[in-house]
């Protein structure tokens, strides 16, 4: 445990680098955006020339750039991220309301595609060119042809305009449905903790569409990178090894074969999370999920900036964070790597 | 070359699917050059009194809110979709590969600092920087292009500089050295024509996410603006209609985004069959 | 005789794109309980396929289409894994080459020793963990309590080799097959495991089936041994028999290319010696390295403090195992990488200073060429086999007429016994031996003065390997070029070096004559280097010694 807990620290330490490239690029960005970024950090579109002055110069704007990119550390540093012309509020507190919703989201959807992909890449890898290995690629070679736009629509049009199964798709709880009071922010967590099982429900209705889009969406790759790997593994020398010493079956496949080929597939968590996080605009538009990519989003639309650059500073920052998970659990799966 | 022809004979007889996607790739080409000219209506020309009609001898794919030919305004779209994801695919190759394959093969400080500007790029989820570099370099079309183009540079460098550095030891490298070839003739005329291949199939899948990518941002309002044909921007105006039932708004250029996409997904995967039977799963 | 093993007539064949290939073509052996066979053969020729039909081991492609094969009485030609699961292990066990790979990357192998022995025998955790301690024990890993708990990564190739051995042999199996056990492992640690092995054999009744590319190694290990080619068993016969009187063509043929600590360059290929020894000619050296250091990063240097001369014509043998630096040695002196100390002097000149990443343009470079070891590696995929040849012509002496290109590179490849006729060829078309020519033409295209061969037929069969030593030493007769032999071979290296340089961990431990340094070599670790090989008594009628 402490080799685990000295590499989680020495990982952290490694990923600041490009956390401080992140905040400069953004920081680039946000001086290469049209326009004059005091009038974004201004109360609003209709603030006076005399405040806008006054901004500028607090702001330090008619510093030089370096001045004003240490300036600009320091503002991030005590949260300031300045305000939204839209809801008038500080960036950071919108955020803040809007962040579990997002994750909500993201995580379910992450499980569902995980539980669904494991099985479904082990399976086939299992029986090559079987009729269940054809089925698995064939719904793989499909699924990452399909935008989570238009399927996140199909399944709107099948599941509420034909069937009537699925509720309005819009938000994450009907409105009529009474809130759980605030503590994580997760509805599914606090109705929970609240006991009211019928907010409850109807979180969970309003979930599982926006879920199963996002899910959809990373299902193929997880499910042919779990097939490849797999497949890969069951030819490697310590598979023969295992068969040649009389080893069962059952073990070769779940002890020595699977905990192997999961290795790559930790890999790559990081990559689809990412891929996640980018599907996760799309899907909160089409379902107008009122997370922080809408949000972001919104304010993009109406060039209302300082949203903007404050949801890309909050991805990039959760990014890093998901890659140092993925990054201890490879850590704790392969014994090679915990030896540096 | 005989022989590698041969070889290709032979994977498309046994993967009649890879045929199949280079037809349908062929078929994308044919209808993004001549499409426009052999279309019955106007793309753009509204006809409000046959708004949101279904599906029809007149109008195979219906028409939408304005009246307009679905089907005409999926096939006129083409060329702009295939056209923002080449472009930014041509470049992000060009730049990516050359860059990599340099970094690999040279090492030192140029590859420490290229490694950690990709860092950099890495950290953002991509589909989230490519809104914010919209944003940040104006809300038109080449933008989208550059945008993709960026977002997809750090895979090619990592891809290119990954494929150099297994090959940098090998005997032939250093024969090339022995033969007098300094490290650009080393590069130039080795190592790229031999990773080559391997990039082409990577050009092939990329092409696919690149405009999954485009039309993703044209959805959300970034990019191309309506009028204009194109597939995200005509599903995301569907989308509007999808809780009323009028499905085909959004499922004939969504199944068009798609073909696209999986032409030259499973020209890819063909193509990696062709160059690697090994890789055959 | 009680047959433990019998293979009747058995005969296997792959299904490829190219239609069906056999593998086997009619193999029949036998196996007495406690018998040691061999099976030797180069490349393809069935040895492995043989012992994995045996254990029912072979892949999808590959059917049996033919024979029998019979264990303790029992058909097991067809059996499905519910006979065979039982039997492998506990009556019937494998190990292989490259042990590390063949161990699970990520379970400790104490853990892989137990699962051996708790898939065959009723046994708690706690009691396989003992057992396991003691096959540590039996196999002689140092420190057994600790290694329980190692990964295989952790090990060295030697220890992961007992450590399979104790796998193999932990619910003692009355059949050991072992596929080129030691192969790819340093000589000193390929004898110390073939001992073990060996002991471990007799000790506890155990039939073993040895599979190796090497003659020696099979002469000292086995009862009998069988010759194997292109699917068939030519001739079988105990040791004795087969390397003092060989019946079969091929095997007079095998025997003859197998370098002994007698055989000169051309008895390998059964000619009568030709030349007499070279004298170097007076004059300055062409080749003298000074105080060599090369330090990778911190840590023990790869090369440390290396000084050698080589006159001009002359060859001089850089001999080690792994991890000797003799490798590194050959790329400082190509100027391929930038010594961290030490001169190195061409024709008087210092040629140490030039930064390795200029030193193409370096007008020296023409005269010191490189001449790699994997055949397969050296060769640029995407050019053609005259393409190979004729780049450093266009690149070092600026030729550019395609004519006169194309007429050079047949002349070179003509020179080196390679048909103009495969010139246009890819790598890929070309064989082992094909390559390993195509490469020496590049390496002489441009007439150098010096040549360093790093390992130049460690890749190679045997017969491939006597045919092109017997090239490199007629081009270093004709031409008067001076040569860097590195070697991990000493057989090879005393034919075709007249000095040797004996390297240990990136230092130098002797220098001398060949033939002094061979029969009475005066550090110990040359003489337990020269101890470790594998040797069989060749035919009289072949050594040198019977002719004269």
């Amino acid at each position: 445990m402490p080799a685990l807990l000295r590499r989680a620290g020495w990982r952290l330490f490694g990923s600041l680098p490009a956390l401080f490239g992140v905040v400069v690029f953004t920081f680039l960005l946000m001086r290469v955006l049209p326009g004059d970024p005091a009038i974004f950090f201004a109360s609003g579109p209709n603030a006076g020339e005399a405040e806008i002055q006054a901004i500028r110069e607090q702001m330090g704007l008619d510093r030089p750039i370096p001045e004003q990119l240490v300036r600009y550390l320091g503002d991030i540093g005590r949260g300031r991220l300045g305000r939204s012309m839209g809801t008038g509020q500080p960036v950071v507190t919108d955020l803040v309301n809007r962040l579990p919703a997002s994750l909500e989201l993201t995580l379910t959807a992450l499980l569902l595609a995980l539980s669904c992909a494991l099985p479904l890449g082990i399976v086939a890898a299992l029986a090559p060119n079987s009729a269940v290995d054809h089925g698995v690629r064939l719904l793989c070679t499909l699924g990452v042809c399909v935008p989570t736009f238009v399927s996140g629509l199909l399944l709107i049009y099948a599941f509420y305009y034909l069937l009537g199964l699925a509720p309005d798709p819009t938000g994450r709880i009907d409105i009529f449905a009474s809130q759980p009071p605030r503590v994580t922010g997760f509805l599914l967590i606090d109705s929970a903790l609240a006991g009211d099982w019928e907010a409850w429900r109807a979180a969970a209705t309003q979930l599982v569409l926006p879920a199963t889009t996002m899910a959809l969406f990373v299902l193929a790759p997880l499910a042919r990178m779990t097939r490849a790997a797999m497949l890969a593994v069951l030819t490697s020398d310590f598979i023969r090894t295992g068969d040649a010493l009389g080893l069962s079956r059952r073990r070769v496949v779940l002890v020595y074969a699977l905990r192997n080929a999961l290795l790559p597939v930790i890999t790559i968590m990081g990559i689809v999370f990412s891929t996640m996080l980018g599907a996760n605009v799309l899907v909160e538009k089409v379902f107008s999920w009122p997370g922080v990519a809408s949000y972001a989003l919104d304010a993009l639309l109406a060039s209302d900036y300082a949203p903007v650059q404050g949801f890309v500073l909050l991805m990039a920052a959760i990014f890093v964070l998901v890659n140092l998970v993925v990054d201890l659990l490879y850590g704790l799966a392969d014994p090679r790597v915990s030896m540096e | 070359m005989n022989a590698t022809l041969r070889h290709a004979a032979w994977v498309l007889r046994g993967n009649p699917v890879t045929l199949l996607a280079g037809l349908g790739t062929f078929v994308l080409l044919l209808l993004a050059l001549i499409g426009p000219a052999l279309l019955a209506y106007d793309p753009v020309a509204s006809n409000v009194p046959m708004a949101l009609q279904p599906p029809s001898a007149a109008h195979w794919f219906g028409t939408d809110q304005l009246g307009r030919d679905v089907f005409s305004r999926v096939i006129a779209a083409t060329r702009l979709d295939l056209a923002i994801a080449a472009s930014a695919v041509a470049l992000s190759f060009a730049f990516g590969a050359m860059i990599g394959a340099f970094c690999g093969y040279i090492g030192g400080r140029l590859d420490r600092w290229v490694g950690r500007f990709v860092d950099v790029l890495m950290a953002f989820p991509l589909f989230v920087l490519a809104m914010a570099l919209v944003a940040a370099l104006g809300n038109r079309v080449e933008n989208i292009i550059y945008a993709t183009a960026i977002i997809n540079l750090p895979f090619y460098i990592r891809f290119a500089r990954a494929e150099v550095n297994v090959r940098r030891n090998l005997g032939w490298v250093e024969a090339a050295r022995c033969s007098g070839h300094g490290p650009v003739g080393v590069v130039m005329r080795f190592l790229l024509p031999n990773i080559l291949p391997a990039m082409a199939v990577q050009v092939s899948l990329n092409l696919g996410w690149a405009i999954l990518n485009a039309a993703g941002l044209s959805f959300l309002g970034l990019g191309v603006r309506p009028p204009t044909p194109e597939w995200g921007i005509m599903v995301a105006e569907g989308a509007r209609f999808i809780t009323s039932g009028k499905w085909w708004l959004v499922v004939c250029p969504g199944a068009a985004l798609m073909f696209a996409v999986l032409c030259f997904n499973l020209l890819g995967d063909g193509l990696r069959d062709i160059l690697d039977p090994r890789l055959r799963t | 005789m009680s047959g433990l093993l019998s293979v009747a007539d058995l005969h296997v064949s792959f299904t490829t794109r190219h239609g069906t290939v056999p593998a086997l073509r009619g193999v029949s052996l036998s196996l007495a309980a406690g018998e040691t066979l061999g099976l030797v053969g180069e490349s393809g020729s069935g040895k492995s396929v043989t012992a994995l039909a045996v254990m029912r081991l072979l892949d999808r492609a590959a059917q049996v289409t033919g024979g029998r094969i019979t264990f303790r009485g029992e058909d097991i030609t067809q059996a499905g894994r519910g006979i065979m699961q039982p039997l492998r292990g506990a009556a019937m066990s494998m190990i292989f080459q490259n042990p590390r790979a063949a161990l699970n990357p990520i379970r400790p192998v104490g853990l892989q020793i137990a699962d051996v022995l708790r898939a065959h025998r009723a046994l708690s955790a706690a009691g396989a963990r003992d057992q396991a301690l003691d096959l540590l024990r039996a196999v002689r890993i140092r420190e057994p309590e600790r290694r329980l708990g190692a990964y295989p990564h952790e090990l060295s190739g030697g220890m992961c080799q007992r450590v399979m051995i104790a796998m193999a042999i932990s619910c003692e199996p009355a059949l050991l097959i072992a596929d080129e056990p030691t192969t790819g492992l340093d000589v000193t640690t390929q004898k110390a495991v073939m001992d073990l092995l060996g002991e471990i054999i007799a000790g506890r009744g155990m039939a073993l089936l040895l599979i190796t590319h090497d003659l020696g190694l099979a002469a000292q290990q086995c009862d009998r041994i069988a010759v194997m080619e292109r699917g068939e068993v030519v001739e079988e016969a105990p040791p004795a028999a087969l390397f003092g009187a060989p019946r079969h063509p091929y095997t007079r043929r095998l025997v003859a290319a197998s370098p002994t600590p007698r055989s000169e360059v051309h008895t390998l290929i059964g000619l009568t010696p030709p030349l007499a020894v070279l004298a170097p000619p007076p004059g300055p050296p062409l080749l003298e390295v000074e105080g060599l250091g090369k330090r990778f990063g911190p840590g023990t240097p790869a090369v440390d403090d290396v000084s050698f001369r080589i006159a001009p014509g002359e060859s001089l043998g850089l001999v080690g195992e792994s991890g000797s630096g003799k490798s590194t040695i050959a790329r400082l002196v190509c100027r391929l990488l930038d010594p961290s100390a030490g001169q190195i002097r061409f024709s008087g000149e210092a040629i140490d200073a030039f930064p390795a990443a200029r030193f193409h343009g370096h007008p020296r470079r023409r005269d010191i060429q490189l001449v790699f070891q994997d055949p397969g590696d050296s060769l640029n995929p995407r050019f053609s086999a005259c393409q190979s040849i004729a780049d450093p012509l266009r690149k070092l002496l600026g030729l550019s007429d395609p004519a006169e290109l194309r007429r050079r590179a047949t002349f070179l490849a003509e020179r080196c016994g390679l048909e103009g006729s495969l010139l246009d060829r890819f790598p890929h078309q070309l064989s082992g031996g094909q390559r390993a020519r195509v490469g020496i033409a590049r390496a002489i295209a441009c007439e150098p003065k010096l040549l360093v061969l790093d390992e130049p037929t460690a890749a190679l069969d045997v017969s491939v390997q006597a045919v092109i030593l017997n090239l490199l030493d007629r081009l270093r007769r004709d031409t008067g070029l001076g040569f860097l032999f590195v070697s991990h071979d000493l057989n090879v290296v005393r034919m075709m070096c007249e000095r040797t340089v004996v390297l240990q961990a990136g230092r130098v431990v002797e220098t001398g004559p060949s033939a002094r340094l061979f029969s009475a070599p005066t550090a110990p670790y040359t003489a337990a280097l020269l101890a470790a090989i594998p040797h069989f008594n060749p035919p009289a009628a072949l050594t040198p010694a019977a002719r004269a």
